[in-house]
């Protein structure tokens, strides 16, 4: 019991299962999932297909705040990923062509590729602190996907290009097989081969690794640009859905939820330590808390108050700190902490 | 310890190295001041620099704050939210007929108490300052709709006397009581950061807090400290900005954390805490202010250039500032 509570991924599963707990009491049949058309359809299908955008920004994020860094510019990225794919696909002849829409969306991808490494070359090569160095993309990505867009909102019509986000495919919604195969492309990645040794040495301690000989810049490089093309499918799929592209909404503030959903799976901002199946959890965490407030008819100005409250309860559930001092009391389970100063030494010192 | 060390040899005369990304920055602001005088008619005049006081009395006051967290190690996102939130506070209570006074102790103490609240919960429950504040930014926010989902005007004569205000300083230049205010937040931050216990302990906190608490030092208090000057700074820089606005809206100061954090950066202060000075803030945003100056006088800009531009901007200002500053050693940017 004590090791199934100490787990990392216990806390956000069990907020994940109280918030589905919520649905259930407040939805008739939250639970079922049905076949129709050969399709799946239910809630529950709908909370992760909708959450398919976060959870692969969120995959990309949680590589990158691994190391130390992290990227604001993921909601531009979004924005112009989409932008740039609606564009070709508009001035396309045939817009429903196989050919060209798979043309535009490997220009998208391979544009979001670019501006993914660009990040990463302003933090190895310039030396720039990534908070910066990616609030300069995310500032000007805004105006790159209005400057796309002509800052008008382009509408296609392109049963192709709509698959990716709203489309089925083996019974199952697209974009999850999509987010399926990403998630097996990082893990793959990260857990089978050394990449992920490498990525938690630079995010441990980056001097260090590269006295060990590890080459921080093409680790920082590849996570950057991993993270921009998690980014840039998102993008499709965001965009995908709604048939539309607009520069100035699509992805907005989806960097601060993705930063959310990477903390809530356990992830250290301080870098050095990462888990893809926490970050999933946390993003269908994030995804859940929407659709409860939708379900449970939160109204709509206190919608953020509702979104404040469930993340601060998610932390404090999360942090030892807490757990030792107000869930177990403060001397029951003093080995628990991993601290370096035991509490009543730091309590003596700071008086 | 991130502190800079060593000195710099510059022309026969040497300067400690920790000042120079200020000095940088200072350097590089003057040069744009200069190419933006030779571009545009009118843009050499004092008053142009006034006027991003001006215009910025608010983000400075705000950035001040952002600087106490930021040389703890710390970041305060909720800092734009709470803006939003004193104007909305201020806003409802002056319309509902409080005196103004106690609308803005109210509103202070309001702000005070949520940096407060943060602090203690990122200090006791040991979780990452970017998350706390992260959550209280969404609940400030969600306060401002809770009160009030749409604009609500100021139309209290003091406040809009206040407003209105200018201070002649001679030869046509003026400025307003706000820049006063803003200036009086800076010049009280810098000395307590300087010549008082709380500022040194800061620094020692952001350079190695485990080394600070085996000193004795109070790190409980000042970490909790910072976060509550922040907030303060936040209220009293919603305040500024509502005699700017003349009202109070939720949607007041979107995005406003990022320009105070690219501010503190600007100016030379390392995230990762104990390195900085809270003159290199004033420098951070008066190179923002610039930058929107500059955009205003070009004047022709559609709304995505101005974006794609300030990004620019941002961009060449920032390498510059790496480029001239040497290489520091040791420290690790994160």
């Amino acid at each position: 019991m004590s090791r199934l509570l100490g787990h990392r991924l216990f806390w956000p599963s069990a907020v994940l299962a109280a918030l589905l707990l919520v649905n259930v009491v407040f939805t008739n049949g939250f639970l079922n999932v049905q076949m129709k058309d050969g399709h799946l359809y239910g809630s529950l299908i709908d909370i992760v297909r909708f959450g398919a955008p976060l959870i692969l920004v969120a995959l990309g994020m949680t590589l990158v705040i691994a190391t130390g860094g992290i990227d604001l510019s993921v909601g531009s990225v979004v924005a112009i990923a989409g932008a740039l794919a609606c564009l070709r696909i508009s001035l396309l002849g045939d817009q429903n062509s196989v050919g060209g829409v798979l043309g535009a969306i490997g220009l998208a991808l391979a544009l979001s590729l670019v501006l993914g490494l660009w990040n990463g070359v302003l933090v190895t090569a310039a030396g720039i602190q990534p908070i910066i160095a990616t609030l300069i993309l995310m500032v000007a990505g805004r105006g790159l996907a209005q400057l796309i867009t002509d800052g008008q909102i382009i509408t296609i019509n392109s049963s192709p290009y709509k698959l990716i986000g709203g489309g089925y495919w083996l019974t199952l919604p697209f974009g999850i097989i999509i987010v399926a195969a990403v998630l097996a492309l990082a893990a793959f990645l990260t857990r089978r081969l050394a990449l992920g040794l490498l990525i938690e040495s630079v995010g441990g301690n980056a001097k260090a690794s590269r006295l060990a000989g590890i080459s921080a810049r093409g680790v920082l490089l590849t996570v950057y640009a991993f993270c921009g093309l998690c980014a840039g499918i998102a993008g499709l799929m965001i965009s995908s859905n709604v048939s539309s592209a607009d520069g100035n909404n699509a992805g907005l503030w989806i960097e601060l939820d993705a930063i959310l959903a990477v903390v809530i799976g356990g992830t250290s901002l301080a870098g050095g330590r990462f888990s893809l199946g926490g970050t999933v959890l946390g993003a269908l965490v994030i995804q859940t808390l929407t659709t409860t407030i939708y379900s449970i008819g939160v109204p709509p100005e206190t919608t953020l108050l509702f979104k404040a409250l469930v993340v601060t309860i998610v932390c404090l559930l999360q942090s030892p700190a807490f757990r030792a001092k107000v869930l177990h009391g403060r001397r029951r389970r003093p080995s628990a902490s991993a601290r370096p100063v035991p509490e009543e030494k730091k309590a003596s010192v700071s008086a | 310890m991130t502190t800079l060390t060593g000195r710099l040899r510059i022309g026969g005369q040497t300067i400690p190295r920790k000042y120079v990304p200020v000095l940088v920055t200072a350097g590089l602001f003057v040069a744009m001041f200069a190419a933006g005088s030779v571009r545009y008619e009118a843009f050499g005049t004092g008053q142009v620099i006034l006027n991003v006081f001006v215009d910025n009395a608010f983000l400075l006051v705000v950035a001040v704050g952002m600087t106490f967290v930021i040389l703890t190690g710390g970041i305060d996102l909720s800092v734009g939210s709470v803006v939003a939130l004193s104007t909305m506070l201020a806003a409802v209570l002056l319309r509902d007929g409080w005196p103004v006074v106690a609308v803005i102790g109210l509103v202070l103490v309001v702000g005070a108490v949520l940096g407060l609240g943060m602090g203690a919960i990122v200090h006791y429950f040991e979780i990452q300052p970017f998350i706390v504040t992260l959550a209280g930014m969404f609940l400030a926010r969600g306060l401002c709709y809770t009160i009030a989902t749409d604009s609500i005007p100021i139309t209290d004569p003091s406040f809009t006397a206040f407003a209105q205000a200018t201070i002649p300083l001679g030869g046509e230049l003026w400025i307003t009581p706000s820049v006063v205010a803003g200036l009086v937040v800076v010049v009280v931050a810098a000395y307590v950061l300087h010549y008082t216990r709380l500022g040194r302990n800061v620094y020692a906190i952001g350079g190695s807090e485990q080394s600070a608490l085996l000193m004795g030092l109070p790190v409980a208090r000042t970490k909790i400290a910072v976060y509550t000057i922040s907030g303060f700074c936040s209220a009293l820089g919603g305040l500024l900005l509502s005699f700017y606005m003349l009202s109070g809206y939720g949607l007041h100061a979107v995005g406003m954390e990022l320009d105070a954090i690219a501010a503190v950066v600007i100016g030379g202060t390392l995230l990762t805490g104990g390195s900085g000075y809270l003159l290199g803030t004033v420098l951070g945003v008066l190179v923002l202010g610039l930058i929107q100056t500059i955009i205003s006088f070009e004047g022709t800009l559609s709304s995505w250039w101005t974006k794609i531009f300030i990004g620019a901007l941002l961009f060449v200002f920032i390498l510059l500032q790496r480029l001239i500053s040497a290489r520091r050693t040791g420290a690790r940017s994160t």
